[in-house]
């Protein structure tokens, strides 16, 4: 279960400076922040850029090219679901239009309660065992619609450990 | 008596399927038993339907079980499995599995064998011959013999690396760099992932040497971040060769140093391609650079760089301890060596099969496969990746050689295969083809930027019913754009599965016009 801290500047400069003499910066920067905080608030923007002397264009630019990192507090718990062809061949999609029929949750998006965000991804190299799904940073594979409906319940699964 | 050793992976697939409830299990039941067991967590052999696959260390060799699930671990005690009995579950000795004991294990000749952070088993299992023999050598002697391996990059594209490691070892510069393309992108590929969880002191041997070759002394292992369990393993084998002067200031004592580092992508499939790797190692937008310059002039940071995949660096430490020439002996034509094919999608018993090339579609399919999971007819299988092609069943016949496959307008990418039933739709896979570009272009050139979206439209005209003609003509000429005019393969190849499927599946191309359907019923 990712335990984000709420964002607060000074971390996220402490961050910064631990990182900033690293060659090539950015990304470091930017997934050592979202390990934190869930996100990358796009305020540190102009202090990343001060920080490895490059232009606020470049830091947005780079922040926003790469689809892993998140510009806004993500649910307590993120789901990832695979949609590559691997899992597409054995019924990815269905999860998915499950997880809109049934729970009313489209891709991308994060439950008004804050729960759950559900996310796309392509491919977790689990492809002999799709269809495959990452919660919280673990990987699950043959996963099915029941599975999916415990995660949304919170309900207990040993597959998916303990839920709060 | 002394302990019975255990093996329970820490694969990735392993772990997805239950493998550390398994390893509880059985360290629970053994206590409760009062019987002295000590669990390794290896890597996975690589029959990934069989996970979690147990082993156990007998006499006789190791024995093995699964699919293990919790609730079988007091049967598998009560049968006495700890000194190899049978089981409904059991397989006998791992090596003697059909499915194992036929494939020509090189580069994966340790994975799952040993603990995949112990330098001790590490060693003594063949660990740093090459590199000793490396270490004796000059440079040049380095790739004359990765030259006469006739490796090839597994990467996809297919370039001989001792080709490319000479030109950079013959530039002058200051600093040069060697990178690791861990970046694995394509669907149904998962041997880069499998190799680093498994047996990362491979990789890192074979970077070292790597360096060595070219006259690098650092180098940069580029992951993707969706493999966040071998982020945590490569970083902690980093760790142990830094203790043990495997890597440092001086490498074995040799007074050469070579350090390496991991960076992490951030879920961009064209990061992959090696000069989007190296902007985005600079901690840039992914955005491929036009060639040339080749990396291998102007690479990381403009330095001379050696860009190469994790399974064409993890298979030099082979190469070097055993000589070219006996690399050579596998495979055919010019595609030389072993091919390590990943089996996967709609798959009764999918998993890592390293091969001489050669071997046909048909045979990894059938033979290995078992057929599809689903046990419903085959349909298709997508070689390569997402830039790959879709075959049908008679093109299975098909050798997997890097020009076999362009004769058959495929390629063979990074060895993945992604098969499917009779329920896919072609004319939908060639949809997500170019739909996939459009999300995961760069977006630095147009024919790849505008033409993958064009493309999403005219398939959704095609696949609503409303064809004609003239749209298939768009389509080809689109594709033919997209081919001809592209900076990198990721615009100029998307092309492939596109017409693969038109030219194999056209009934799924040309369905009746949705109103024609209505009247008719
Ligand atoms: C869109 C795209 C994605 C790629 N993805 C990968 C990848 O994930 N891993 C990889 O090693 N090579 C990938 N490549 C190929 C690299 O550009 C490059 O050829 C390769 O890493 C060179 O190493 P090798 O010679 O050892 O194969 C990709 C190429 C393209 C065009
Ligand atoms: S083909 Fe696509 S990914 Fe490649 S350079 Fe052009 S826009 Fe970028």
């Amino acid at each position: 279960m990712p335990a984000y801290r709420p964002w607060n500047a000074e971390t996220a400069s402490a961050i910064i400076n631990e990182l900033k003499s690293m060659p090539g910066a950015t990304l470091p920067i930017f997934h050592a922040l979202q390990n934190e905080f869930g996100f990358v608030h796009p305020d540190i923007i102009p202090e990343i850029a001060d920080a490895l002397n490059i232009s606020r264009a470049e830091v947005h630019g780079t922040l926003t090219f790469y689809h892993d990192f998140r510009t806004e507090l993500p649910g307590r718990r993120i789901l990832k679901i695979c949609r590559a062809e691997a899992c597409q061949s054995v019924g990815c999609e269905d999860i998915v239009s499950h997880l809109e029929a049934a729970h009313r949750i489209s891709m991308g998006t994060t439950t008004d309660d804050r729960r759950l965000t559900v996310e796309t991804i392509y491919c977790l190299g689990n492809c002999a065992l799709g269809p495959s799904i990452m919660l919280d940073g673990e990987v699950i594979g043959r996963a099915d619609t029941d599975l999916i409906d415990d995660i949304c319940h919170s309900r207990r699964n040993e597959r998916i450990g303990a839920e709060a | 008596m002394s302990a019975v050793k255990i093996y329970v992976p820490c694969d990735s697939a392993a772990l997805s399927v239950g493998a550390d409830r398994v390893a509880k299990a059985i360290a629970r039941e053994a206590e409760q038993r009062g019987i002295a067991v000590e669990i390794v967590r290896n890597g996975t052999r690589g029959m990934l339907w069989l996970e979690p696959l147990v082993e156990v260390e007998t006499a006789g060799g190791r024995v093995a079980y699964g699919p293990v699930r919790p609730a079988d671990v007091a049967s598998l005690f009560d049968v006495g499995f700890l000194a190899g009995a049978e089981h409904p579950l059991g397989h006998g000795l791992t090596t003697e599995i059909p499915y194992f004991k036929q494939q020509e294990r090189l580069t994966f000749e340790r994975c799952g064998v040993i603990d995949p952070l112990s330098l001790d088993d590490y060693r003594a299992h063949g660990g740093l011959a090459g590199l000793e023999k490396a270490l004796a050598v000059s440079p040049a002697e380095i790739v004359d013999t990765v030259i006469a391996s006739g490796l090839r990059g597994r990467g996809g594209a297919g370039f001989p690396t001792g080709i490319k490691w000479k030109t950079v070892l013959g530039v002058a510069s200051d600093q040069k760099y060697v990178t690791c393309n861990a970046d694995e992108g394509d669907s149904g590929t998962f041997a880069d992932r499998m190799l680093m969880e498994g047996d990362p002191f491979t990789l890192i041997e074979g970077m070292i040497i790597a360096g060595l070759a070219v006259g690098a002394d650092t180098g940069f292992i580029y992951l993707r971040s969706e493999y966040p369990h071998a982020h945590r393993t490569l970083l902690k084998a980093i760790e142990i060769a830094e203790e043990d002067g495997l890597l440092g200031k001086s490498v074995l004592g040799s007074k050469r140093a070579f350090n390496l580092h991991v960076r992490l992508g951030a879920g961009s499939y064209v990061c992959g391609e090696e000069t989007a790797m190296l902007e985005s190692i600079e901690g840039k937008r992914g955005v491929v650079r036009a060639k040339p310059p080749i990396p291998a002039f102007k690479g990381l940071f403009g330095k001379p760089t050696a860009a190469n995949n994790v399974m064409s660096l993890a298979t030099i430490p082979w190469i070097m301890a055993h000589g070219g020439p006996a690399y050579a002996a596998f495979g055919m034509g010019r595609s030389l060596g072993t091919l390590t094919i990943q089996l996967a999608g709609n798959i009764k018993r999918g998993g890592l099969i390293e091969k001489a090339f050669g071997v046909t579609l048909r045979e990894i399919i059938e033979t290995y496969g078992g057929g599809t999971l689903s046990g419903r007819p085959f349909k298709a299988v997508q070689v390569g990746g997402p830039l790959g092609a879709y075959f049908p069943e008679s093109l299975l016949d098909t050798p997997m050689d890097y020009e076999a496959m362009a004769k058959a307008k495929g390629l063979l990418g990074h060895g993945g295969m992604v098969v499917f039933d009779d329920r896919v739709d072609l004319a939908n896979q060639a949809r997500f083809a170019f739909q996939f570009c459009a999300e995961e272009s760069c977006g630095k050139c147009t024919p790849c930027r505008i033409g993958a979206t064009r493309g999403v439209e005219i398939m959704d005209t095609i696949i609503a019913g409303e064809d004609s003609s003239k749209t298939f003509q768009m389509l080809d000429d689109l594709c033919d754009l997209m081919t001809d005019a592209s900076l990198c393969a990721m615009g100029g190849l998307t092309p492939v599965p596109v017409m693969s499927a038109l030219t194999h599946f056209p009934d799924d191309f040309r369905k009746v016009p949705e109103p024609m359907r209505r009247a008719a019923e």
